[in-house]
C-alpha cells in the first residue's frame, strides 16, 4: 500500500521537475532564441519552401485564425476519406472494414480536435494505415495547433502594442520538429525497452498452455503511444487504452506514460513564465492549478486504495482496493491518479476503466474535465485559463474600485463579452447534450436511424449511474478529452453525431475566444504599472481565480453531479 | 485564404511524410535491435510458443493457478473491461457468485482471505498478473489436484514474485503464466 503512494509522489515530483528546464527550453523555440536542436532548422526551411510559406512574415490575430482553421479544415476532409475507405487501402492485415459515415466523422473530428473519443475499437474498426497515417499524424498536428495558438496568445501578452503576432506555421512546424517529434523518438526507445510491440503483422493465433486456441491483436504500438500521451491526445491504439499491456507493459512504463502525458502542460506555463519574464506570473498559475488538481487527486486515491464498500460488505480481502476495471501492476493508486491526470489535462487515455471507479471518483474525473484548466490540455489548457484571469481581473476590478487591467492592458465590455461567452459555452454544450439525451433514455424513446432500439440500450448501467455515463460523454466531448465511461453504446448515429458536433464547438470556439482576445488587447496602448494598478501575480489574485473557476465551472454542474455520481454515492452508504 | 489553402495542403504533405514515413520507420528500425525484435515477447515451452509474457491467458483447470476474471474472456483479438458501476446490482450479484464459487473450488481457504483481484475483471481483460496473496491462496487446492506438497508450492510463488520497480515504487506481482509453466515443471 505505502509502496504505491511512493510511486504517485515521485511521479507527480519527478513530473514538475522535469517541467521546469523543459518550459525554458520551449519558451526559446517559441522566441526563436538558439536552442540545441537548432540542427533540424534546414528542415524546417525546406518545409517552409515546399509549402510556400514565408515563415517570417508576422501575422495579425485574424489571419493566424484563417491559417489555424483552413489547415484544421484539410485534414478534417483527408482523416475523412481515409476512414470511409480504410478496408481496400494497405497495411490492413486484420481485414478491418471501412466506417460508416457517421463513425467516420465522429473519429475523424474526435483526433482533429485532440480529443480522441473512440467510438470504434483499435483492434477491429481501424486499419495500420489508419492508425500511423491518419490518427496519429493527428495526433502530432492536432497538439502543435494547440501549442501554436498560445504562442500566439504568449507574444500578444508582451509589453507593447502590435498588430504582429509572429507566423502561425512558423510556430506550428516548430512545435512538432523541436518539441514533439524528438521527445516521441526519446519515450518509443524507453517502450521498445520494455517490451512494447512495433510491427506491422496482423493478429498472432496461439495456443495457450491451457490449450485454448485465441488470437492476439498486435502492430506498430511503439510508434503511436508517445505522441498519443505527449500530445495530451489520449486516443488509445488498442480498445482498452493504456491497460491493454502492449500498450502498458509495466509499472515504469505506466510512470513515463504519465509524465510524458503532463510534462508538457506543466512545462508550458513555466515557457508562459520565460517567455514573457513574469515567473511571478506563471507561478501564481502553476499553484492555482496545482492545488486544484492534488484536491481531486488525493480525494480519489484515498477512494480508490479504500475500495468498493459494496464489496467489502460481502467479507472479503479488499487489500488491492478497488480492482474492478483495474490492473495488477499498476494497482489502485496509481490508477487513481491516472484517472484524475488525464481528465484534468486533456488527454483523455486510460490505464483502468473509469466507468467501474467509485461514484465520487468519478465525479472527480468529471469535473476535471468541467473545469478544464487544472494544467490542461496542449496550449488549450492555458488558454481556458487566460479566460477566467480576464473575468477574475474584471471582477477583482470591480470590487476594489480599480480599473480592471492585465499585464498593462484594459480590459473593456468587448474582451469581457468574448469571455462570457466561451466560459459559459462549456456548460451549455454539456448540459444540454446530458438533457437530450436524458430525455430519451427517461422515456425510453425509439430512435430509429439514430440508435436501433430504444434509448435506454445506450446504458450499461441504470440508474444514477446511467445518468453519470451519460453526462460522462457530453462532458469529455466538449473538454476534448475523450475517456469515457465505455460501457455506454456510443457508436451510432446519435452518439456519433452529437458528441461530433460537441467536439467541434468546444474545441475551436474556446481557441478563437482566448486568440481574439488577446489579438484586441495587445493592439491597445500599454499602460505601464503604476500603484493604482491590481497585481495580477500574487496569491491574493490566485485565490480569486481560483473563486471565479469555483463559481462557474463548479457550481453549474453541480445540479448534474448530484443527480448522478453524489446521489450514487449515497445510495452506497 | 486561397494562399492559405495551397500552403496548408502542400505543408500537410511534407508532414505526412516527416511524421507518419520517416518518424515510424526510426523507431521501426530501432526495434529490430531489441531482444523481441518488436513482435512482443513470447514465451516458449520445449521450443514451443505458448503466448505472450505480457498477454493474460484463461487459467480455469484446478491444476493450475487461475488469473482473473475477464470481460473478453481473454481472447486478445479485442480488449476491454466490464465496464460495470460500483453500485451495479447485476454486477454485484455476480461479483457475490464469484467469491462462492471460489469457496467452493478453495475450501480451506476463509471467506477473509479471498483477494479481491480474484472476484473482479481487469481493465484490458488481459491482465497477466495476480497479487502473490492471490497466489497463496490457490496452494491448498493445486496441492491437493497435483499431489506436490504446499511448501514446494510456496517455494514455487515466491520464486516467481516480480518486485517493485527499483525496489521501492509500484505492486508485487506474479505472472500468472509464468508461473503455471514453472508449475507443469515441477514434481
Amino acid at each position: 500500500m505505502h509502496a504505491e503512494i511512493i510511486g504517485v509522489v515521485a511521479t507527480f515530483i519527478a513530473t514538475v521537475l522535469l517541467a521546469i528546464p523543459l518550459g525554458k527550453y520551449i519558451a526559446k523555440v517559441l522566441a526563436g532564441e538558439r536552442t540545441v536542436l537548432d540542427f533540424m532548422a534546414p528542415l524546417e526551411r525546406f518545409f517552409f519552401r515546399v509549402s510556400g510559406i514565408d515563415a517570417t512574415r508576422e501575422m495579425t490575430w485574424q489571419e493566424s485564425l484563417v491559417a489555424l482553421l483552413t489547415i484544421n479544415l484539410i485534414w478534417f476532409v483527408y482523416a475523412m476519406v481515409i476512414l470511409m475507405i480504410q478496408g481496400s487501402l494497405p497495411l490492413n492485415p486484420d481485414h478491418n472494414p471501412s466506417m460508416s459515415p457517421d463513425l467516420a466523422f465522429n473519429t475523424a473530428i474526435s483526433f482533429l480536435v485532440n480529443c480522441n473519443l473512440q467510438d470504434y475499437s483499435g483492434e477491429t474498426g481501424v486499419s495500420y494505415f489508419t492508425q500511423i497515417g491518419v490518427l496519429m499524424f493527428l495526433q502530432f498536428v492536432s497538439a502543435a495547433t494547440g501549442v501554436a495558438a498560445l504562442a500566439v496568445v504568449m507574444n500578444a501578452m508582451k509589453e507593447r502594442t502590435t498588430d504582429k503576432l509572429g507566423n502561425f506555421y512558423n510556430y506550428f512546424v516548430k512545435t512538432i520538429t523541436r518539441i514533439l517529434l524528438p521527445l516521441s523518438v526519446i519515450v518509443a526507445v524507453i517502450f521498445l525497452l520494455n517490451g512494447m510491440p512495433m510491427t506491422w503483422e496482423g493478429r498472432d493465433t496461439i495456443t495457450t498452455l491451457q490449450g485454448d486456441t485465441v488470437q492476439v491483436s498486435r502492430g506498430p504500438v511503439a510508434a503511436f503511444v508517445p505522441i498519443k500521451h505527449l500530445g495530451t491526445n489520449g486516443g488509445g491504439f488498442f480498445g482498452a487504452n493504456s491497460a491493454h499491456p502492449f500498450e502498458n507493459p509495466n509499472y515504469l512504463t505506466c510512470i513515463v506514460e504519465l509524465v510524458s502525458q503532463s510534462v508538457l502542460p506543466m512545462a508550458l506555463v513555466f515557457a508562459l513564465g520565460f517567455y514573457l519574464k513574469r515567473r511571478k506570473l506563471a507561478v501564481m498559475i502553476f499553484s492555482v492549478m496545482t492545488i486544484g488538481f492534488l484536491l481531486l487527486t488525493i480525494s480519489t486515491v484515498m477512494l480508490e486504495m479504500k475500495g468498493n464498500p459494496e464489496i467489502a460488505r460481502m467479507g472479503i480481502d479488499l487489500h488491492s482496493g478497488a480492482m474492478e476495471g483495474k490492473e495488477v501492476r499498476f494497482g489502485a493508486a496509481i490508477s487513481a491518479y491516472w484517472s484524475i491526470l488525464t481528465t484534468v489535462i486533456s488527454t483523455g487515455s486510460v490505464n483502468a476503466m473509469h466507468d467501474s471507479y467509485m461514484p465520487l471518483s468519478g465525479m472527480n474525473q468529471m469535473l476535471g474535465m468541467m473545469v478544464n484548466c487544472f494544467y490542461g490540455g496542449k496550449g488549450v489548457g492555458i488558454l481556458n485559463f487566460y479566460i477566467f484571469i480576464i473575468i477574475a481581473v474584471f471582477i477583482s476590478g470591480l470590487m476594489v474600485g480599480r480599473t480592471p487591467e492585465f499585464l498593462g492592458k484594459k480590459i473593456e465590455a468587448r474582451e469581457m463579452k468574448i469571455a462570457i461567452l466561451i466560459v459559459l459555452l462549456h456548460p451549455f454544450l454539456i448540459l444540454v447534450g446530458t438533457a437530450l439525451s436524458s430525455y430519451f433514455a427517461a422515456h425510453d424513446t425509439a430512435m430509429g436511424y439514430w440508435f436501433s432500439g430504444k434509448a435506454s440500450g445506450w446504458l450499461s448501467n441504470g440508474g444514477y449511474h446511467g445518468f453519470s455515463q451519460m453526462l460522462y460523454q457530453y462532458t469529455s466531448s466538449s473538454a476534448n478529452n475523450g475517456s469515457g465511461f465505455e460501457g455506454l453504446s456510443d457508436n451510432n448515429p446519435f452518439w456519433n453525431i452529437t458528441t461530433g458536433f460537441v467536439m467541434i464547438l468546444g474545441r475551436f470556439l474556446p481557441i478563437i475566444g482566448p486568440v481574439a482576445i488577446a489579438g484586441i488587447l495587445a493592439q491597445k496602448k500599454y499602460i505601464p504599472e503604476s500603484a493604482g494598478t491590481l497585481q495580477t501575480d500574487t496569491a491574493t489574485f490566485g485565490l480569486m481565480v481560483f473563486g471565479v473557476i469555483f463559481i462557474i465551472a463548479a457550481l453549474a454542474f453541480f445540479p448534474a453531479l448530484a443527480l448522478g455520481p453524489i446521489a450514487e454515492h449515497f445510495s452506497m452508504h | 485564404m486561397k494562399s492559405h489553402i495551397f500552403s496548408a495542403i502542400r505543408l500537410t504533405l511534407v508532414l505526412l511524410a516527416l511524421c507518419c514515413i520517416v518518424y515510424p520507420a526510426f523507431i521501426w528500425g530501432i526495434a529490430y535491435f531489441t531482444p523481441s525484435h518488436g513482435h512482443g515477447d513470447m514465451v516458449e515451452v520445449n521450443g514451443k510458443v505458448v503466448g505472450y509474457a505480457l498477454i493474460g491467458q484463461s487459467f480455469t483447470a484446478d491444476r493450475y493457478f487461475n488469473g482473473r476474471p475477464s470481460a473478453v474472456g481473454y481472447n486478445a483479438a479485442g480488449s476491454g473491461g466490464s465496464n460495470k458501476g460500483p453500485t451495479n446490482q447485476e454486477y454485484l450479484a455476480s461479483v457475490r457468485a464469484a467469491i462462492d464459487t471460489f469457496l467452493i473450488k478453495n475450501p480451506a481457504i476463509k471467506r477473509t482471505d479471498v483477494p479481491v483481484e480474484l472476484v473482479t475483471a481487469s481493465g484490458s481483460g488481459l491482465d497477466p498478473d495476480i497479487s502473490p496473496q492471490a497466489a497463496y491462496v490457490q496452494v491448498p487446492r493445486i496441492a491437493k489436484v497435483r499431489g506436490i506438497s504446499e511448501d514446494k508450492l510456496k517455494a514455487l510463488i515466491a520464486q516467481n514474485i516480480q518486485g517493485r520497480l527499483l525496489g521501492v515504487f509500484g505492486p508485487v506481482r506474479v505472472n500468472v503464466l509464468q508461473l503455471n509453466i514453472a508449475l507443469d515443471h515441477t514434481k
